[in-house]
C-alpha cells in the first residue's frame, strides 16, 4: 500500500515539474547575488605577498648579484628542479657559473626562497607564462636575474610586508 | 717500562664510561677508549695520528672524584675509574666551551667550503645555544699566502693546532706556528715562508673548520653533492689509497682513502692535486686520422677501421717484427695485458712500459716483477736503510714518510746519490757522480765481505775499479749488517740508471751478505703490474718467460720500427732518451696514439689519434711496489668521446680478429690476469752474475731525474702543482767548484750541449750537486730537446 502511495507522489512531482522548481529557485538566489567571477585577463584576482610563482635572482641596490653559491636552495629542493654550478670568481668571492631551474620539475613550494641566507632566489607574483618548446623549460641565472631587475621593486615591496611575520 | 709492557703485551685496566664497563691498555687516554667503544666524545684538536695537545678543551668529561671535568684526550685512564660524557657537569663543560668557540668565529658558513662537513658546524648543533650572548665584535685575522694548493680564512681558525703538528710531527718541515697569545693567537707562516711541504695538503683534511681550504677545489662544490668513490693514485708506485669526490661524472677533489698499510691517513699533494690535469685543456675530444689534406676528426668506427688497416699495412708489408707497443707504466694492468696480448696476437713481442730504463742486460734473470723487498708497513720498522738513487720525498713521498717513522725511532737511513736532497730527518748522504754510483755500492759490498769474510765473486773487483773500501763504507757496512732488521733499496733514480743491473746485482750481494731485505722501488705506479700483464718483451702474462724476447723500451727507439702503438704516454717526455724516441716516432710510417691528451708533437709524428679515459675515468687495477693488488672502479665521465682504454682494446682486438677479445667487463680481464698469477711470488734477485762494465763517457755527467711534479702525463697538466716552487725552479744544477772551473760562476743562463742537442737553461749555483755532475732535469718540455737522462755534456755561457 506504502508503496503504491510512493509511486503517486512520484508522478505527480515528475508531471509538475517540481525538481526543476526546487533548483530554478537556487538559480534564482544566485542570479541576483554579488558576483564572484572574475574577467581575467581583464580582470585579476588580489595576490598575497607570498605569492609564489616564477622564480628570480634578485641583485643588491648597488648592482651586484646576491647569490653566493651556496647551494642551500639546490640542496633543500624536493623536486630536484634546481642545478648550480660555481667557482671563485676573479675578485675571489664565491659565485655561480650555472644556476638552472627545471620549470616542469618545480612545485613551487618555495622552500628555496626559505632556505636563501641573502634572499637572493625568491618566487614572483608572475604566474602567467608559457613556453613554445621543450628546452625553454629551464630558466637560466640570466634570464631569472632579468626577471629579479624588471620586478625588484614589488619583490622588495612584499619582502618588507612579509618581515613582521619571519 | 714500556720495553716490558710490549714484551707481555699492554696490561689493561677496567673503566666505566656512561655505565659500560671496558678493558682499556694501561697509559692510554680516556678518549681512545670511549671511540674504540663508539661512545662519542666531542673533540676539535684530537687525531690520533697527531700528538696531543688538550688545547680546544672540547672534550672535557665528568671524571668521578675529580674536582673539575678533565680533558679525556689528555687523561689517562686508572683502574677503576668512573667517566661520565653526558652528566650535567660534562654537558655545561662542553657547552661553555663551545659558546667560547663560537665568539669568535664568523658566521660565513654559507660561503665556507667546509660548510657541511665541519666539525664545528656539527658540534656547534648538539652543543651549541640558538643565540649568542656575545654581541661585542668578532675578531679579524690577516690572511697569509700559503701558496697555490692551500687557501687560508685565518679568521675562521678555532687553533686546535692540528695543522701545526702535523706540519711538525708527519711532514717535518715546521711551516706554520702559533703567533701571540690568549684571543690573540694567530696561526702563521715564519717569515712569510709559505707551506711547501710535500704532503702540505693533509693540512686541509685535518683543520676541522674552514680556516685552511683546497685552493683548486675552493668554491666548486658541496660536501652533500658529492659522491665519493674509491681510486687508487696513479702518479707513484706506492698505491695510495683515495677517495675521488665527483659531481655529475664531473671529479672535483681527491682526499685520502684510509689504509694503514699502505698510507695510514695521508696523501701526498701529487696524488690529492694530480686530478686538476684530467681536465686540461689539451683533452683529445674525438679520434682524429690524419689525412691527405691534414688532421680531420672523425668518429670511432672509422677511426679504429683505420687503426686496422695501418696496423695491417705494417705487419704485411714488413713483418710483425717492424711494429712496436710502448704503454705508460701507469696504464691500468688491464690495458697493459690486452696490449701485451694484442702485439703477440700480431706476431711481435715488442712492448715494453720501462720507458724511463736504459739497462735491461738483466732482465731474464729479473724476478717476476720488480718488489720493495719488504712491506711498506715494515720500512718503518728497520734499523738501517741504504736508500741507493734516488729521493724518495719527491718520488714517493708516503715511502719517504715511512722512512722519516723509521729514522724517528732510531734507525739510520744512508743514501747514495748523485745529489744531496733535503730530507726531513736526520740522513747519511753520500754524493758521486752517476757513474761512480756503481764503484760506491761495489766498496760497500766489498768492505762486507771483509767482515763476514764471504768470498768476493768474480767481477766485484772490476766494479769497485781498484779502489779499496774507506771508513765510510765500512761503516755503513757495519751498520747494515749489525741492523737486524734493514734493507738496500734502489730508489727510482737508480732504476734508470745505465748500470742499473750492476746496482741491482750489488744490492742483492748486500742483502744476502748482510741478511737484511733489498728490493726496488719501480718509478711508475704499476710498473710491477706490466711485468705481470705480459707488458714486457722478454715476460707473458704471470711471469711465464717469452721464447724469443721482442725489443726492450730502448731498442725499440734506437732501431726505428716502421709501426708503434702508443698508449697513454707523451714519448718525448715519459721515455729515457726523448730525443731518440721523437726520431725514431718520426721516421715511422704508423704512430697510433692512444691518448688522454693530444699534444703539439702528437700531431707531428702520429698517424691515428685515439682519446682514451684518464685518471679517474677508467676502471683497472695497479699492483704496487710492495705486490699489492688494488682495483678501482671508474668513477668519472670521459671528457668528450674518450672511451676507457681496455674497451677501445677489447674492440681493436676483434677488429683484427685476434682470439680471445670477448670481455664484456673490465674485472673480467683482471681476474684473467690474477688467475695467471696464481702462483707468482714476489721475489727479488738473488744470484750473482757479473753485471756488464760500462764506461762512462768523458766530461760532466748528466742527472736526469725526474722532477715530482713532471712524473706523468696527468701530474704535468697539473696547473696548481705546476705552481709550486718544486715543479717553477726549472734550471741546470752545478756544483760551484766547477762553475769555477768552467768559469761559469756568474753566468746566469747556459747551453747545455748532450749529443749533439743542445737546450738554454738558467744556471743555478748549487753545491748539493756532486763535483763533475750536472743537475739538467728530465720530463719536462724545456729538457725533451736533450735527449738520454744520463750522459755526459758540455756546458756554455749562454
Amino acid at each position: 500500500m506504502g508503496s503504491a502511495m510512493n509511486a503517486i507522489r512520484d508522478f505527480l512531482r515528475t508531471f509538475l515539474l517540481w525538481e526543476l522548481l526546487l533548483g530554478l529557485r537556487l538559480t534564482g538566489k544566485h542570479l541576483f547575488r554579488r558576483k564572484v567571477t572574475i574577467q581575467y585577463p581583464e580582470e585579476k584576482a588580489p595576490q598575497s605577498p607570498r605569492f609564489r610563482g616564477l622564480h628570480a635572482l634578485r641583485r643588491y641596490p648597488n648592482g651586484e648579484e646576491r647569490c653566493i653559491a651556496c647551494k642551500l636552495c639546490e640542496a633543500v629542493c624536493p623536486a630536484l628542479a634546481i642545478t648550480i654550478e660555481s667557482e671563485q670568481r676573479e675578485d675571489g668571492t664565491r659565485r655561480t657559473t650555472r644556476y638552472d631551474i627545471d620549470l616542469f620539475k618545480c612545485i613551487y613550494c618555495g622552500f628555496c626562497e626559505e632556505s636563501c641566507p641573502v634572499d637572493s632566489i625568491v618566487e614572483t607574483r608572475i604566474h602567467e607564462y608559457h613556453m613554445e618548446d621543450r628546452s625553454e623549460r629551464i630558466i637560466t641565472k640570466q634570464q631569472l636575474l632579468a626577471v629579479g631587475d624588471k620586478h625588484e621593486q614589488q619583490l622588495a615591496a612584499d619582502r618588507a610586508a612579509d618581515a613582521p611575520y619571519r | 717500562m714500556s720495553e716490558k709492557a710490549e714484551a707481555t703485551g699492554p696490561a689493561l685496566v677496567t673503566i666505566e664510561v656512561d655505565g659500560v664497563e671496558m678493558q682499556a691498555p694501561k697509559g692510554s687516554m680516556i678518549i681512545e677508549a670511549t671511540d674504540r667503544h663508539g661512545i662519542d666524545v666531542p673533540r676539535f684538536c684530537y687525531h690520533r695520528k697527531l700528538s696531543i695537545a688538550a688545547n680546544c678543551r672540547m672534550c672535557l668529561v665528568d671524571v668521578e672524584k675529580a674536582p673539575k671535568p678533565l680533558p679525556a684526550c689528555s687523561t689517562p685512564v686508572t683502574d677503576g675509574m668512573k667517566v661520565s660524557t653526558r652528566s650535567e657537569r660534562a654537558l655545561k663543560a662542553q657547552k661553555g666551551v663551545m659558546e667560547f668557540l663560537l665568539i669568535n668565529h664568523p658566521l660565513d658558513c654559507p660561503i665556507c667550503d667546509q660548510g657541511g662537513e665541519c666539525e664545528l658546524q656539527d658540534l656547534a648543533l648538539g652543543y651549541g645555544r640558538g643565540v649568542s650572548r656575545f654581541s661585542e665584535r668578532k675578531r679579524v685575522v690577516k690572511d697569509e699566502n700559503l701558496g697555490p694548493l692551500i687557501a687560508s680564512e685565518m679568521t675562521r681558525c678555532i687553533h686546535c693546532t692540528r695543522c701545526v703538528r702535523f706540519l711538525e710531527e708527519v711532514a717535518g718541515t715546521r711551516e706554520l706556528g702559533g703567533m701571540y697569545r690568549g684571543e690573540h693567537l694567530e696561526i702563521s707562516t715564519y717569515v712569510g715562508h709559505g707551506v711547501h711541504s710535500e704532503m702540505s695538503g693533509n693540512i686541509i683534511d685535518l683543520c676541522p673548520v674552514g680556516a685552511l681550504t683546497s685552493r683548486p677545489y675552493r668554491f666548486t662544490a658541496r660536501a652533500w653533492e658529492m659522491l665519493s668513490h674509491p681510486s687508487v693514485s696513479p702518479h707513484d708506485s706506492v698505491g695510495s689509497n683515495l677517495e675521488i669526490h665527483h659531481v655529475r661524472g664531473s671529479i672535483k677533489r681527491v682526499v685520502p682513502g684510509e689504509n694503514d698499510s699502505v698510507n695510514e691517513c695521508w696523501l701526498a699533494d701529487r696524488d690529492r692535486f694530480g686530478y686538476q690535469g684530467v681536465y686540461s685543456d689539451d683533452r683529445l675530444a674525438r679520434p682524429m686520422i690524419r689525412g691527405e689534406s691534414g688532421w680531420e676528426e672523425t668518429d670511432w668506427e672509422l677511426a679504429l677501421e683505420e687503426v686496422v688497416r695501418q696496423l695491417r699495412g705494417v705487419v704485411d708489408g714488413h713483418g710483425a717484427d717492424a711494429l712496436g707497443a710502448l704503454v705508460a707504466g701507469n696504464a691500468t694492468l688491464e690495458e697493459q695485458y690486452l696490449l701485451g696480448r694484442l702485439a703477440r696476437g700480431l706476431g711481435t713481442a715488442n712492448i715494453d712500459s720501462r720507458l724511463r730504463q736504459a739497462d735491461f742486460s738483466d732482465q731474464d734473470r729479473r724476478p717476476p716483477f720488480p718488489w720493495l723487498g719488504l712491506a711498506l708497513e715494515d720500512l718503518e720498522r728497520q734499523k738501517a736503510v741504504l736508500f741507493v738513487g734516488g729521493n724518495p720525498r719527491a718520488d714517493q713521498p708516503i715511502i719517504n714518510h715511512r722512512l722519516r717513522k723509521a729514522v724517528k725511532a732510531g734507525a739510520r737511513v744512508s743514501y747514495i746519490n748523485p745529489q744531496r736532497h733535503e730530507f726531513n730527518y736526520r740522513t747519511d748522504q753520500h754524493v758521486v757522480v752517476p757513474s761512480a754510483m756503481v764503484r760506491e755500492l761495489a766498496l760497500i759490498a766489498a768492505a762486507l765481505l771483509d767482515l763476514t769474510g764471504g768470498e768476493a765473486p768474480g767481477g766485484l773487483d772490476t766494479l769497485r775499479d781498484g779502489a779499496k773500501p774507506g771508513e765510510t763504507h765500512k761503516a755503513l757496512a757495519k751498520e747494515l749488517r749489525d741492523a737486524g732488521r734493514g734493507a738496500v733499496l734502489l730508489g727510482s733514480l737508480a732504476e734508470c740508471h745505465p748500470q742499473a743491473s750492476a746496482l741491482r746485482a750489488l744490492a742483492a750481494l748486500i742483502g744476502k751478505h748482510a741478511d737484511v731485505a733489498h728490493g726496488v722501488i719501480p718509478e711508475a705506479a704499476n710498473l710491477a703490474g706490466a711485468w705481470l700483464a705480459g707488458a714486457v718483451p722478454h715476460r707473458q702474462a704471470g711471469g711465464i718467460p717469452e721464447k724469443i724476447p721482442g725489443l726492450d723500451a730502448r731498442d725499440m727507439l734506437e732501431q726505428p720500427r716502421k709501426g708503434y702503438l702508443l698508449l697513454g704516454l707523451e714519448p718525448e717526455l715519459d721515455c729515457a732518451d726523448g730525443a731518440a724516441a721523437m726520431a725514431a716516432l718520426r721516421q715511422a710510417e704508423t704512430v697510433i696514439c692512444m691518448t688522454p691528451f693530444v699534444t703539439g708533437s702528437m700531431l707531428d709524428y702520429a698517424t691515428v689519434l685515439l682519446p682514451v679515459a684518464a685518471f679517474g675515468e677508467t676502471s683497472g687495477t695497479f699492483v704496487s711496489a710492495e705486490g699489492r693488488w688494488q682495483a678501482f672502479p671508474g668513477v668519472a665521465q670521459p671528457v668528450g668521446e674518450a672511451r676507457p682504454g681496455w674497451r677501445l682494446l677489447r674492440v681493436l682486438g676483434n677488429l683484427l680478429e685476434l682470439d680471445g677479445f670477448d670481455y664484456n667487463a673490465c674485472d673480467e680481464i683482471g681476474a684473467e690476469v690474477e688467475r695467471l698469477c696464481e702462483s707468482v711470488q714476489p721475489a727479488a734477485v738473488s744470484e750473482w752474475r757479473v753485471p756488464p762494465v760500462v764506461r762512462p763517457e768523458k766530461g760532466m755527467q748528466r742527472i736526469g731525474a725526474v722532477p715530482m711534479y713532471a712524473v706523468d702525463s696527468v701530474v704535468r697538466r697539473a696547473a696548481a702543482l705546476q705552481q709550486t716552487p718544486q715543479a717553477t725552479d726549472i734550471s741546470v744544477g752545478l756544483h760551484p767548484s766547477d762553475a769555477a772551473a768552467l768559469n761559469l760562476a756568474d753566468a746566469e743562463w747556459v747551453e747545455v750541449r748532450l749529443r749533439g742537442n743542445s737546450v738554454r737553461l738558467p744556471l743555478r749555483i748549487d753545491d748539493s750537486v756532486a763535483k763533475g755532475a750536472v743537475s739538467v732535469p728530465s720530463g719536462l718540455r724545456e729538457t725533451a730537446a736533450l735527449g738520454p737522462m744520463f750522459g755526459a755534456l758540455s756546458l756554455k755561457r749562454a
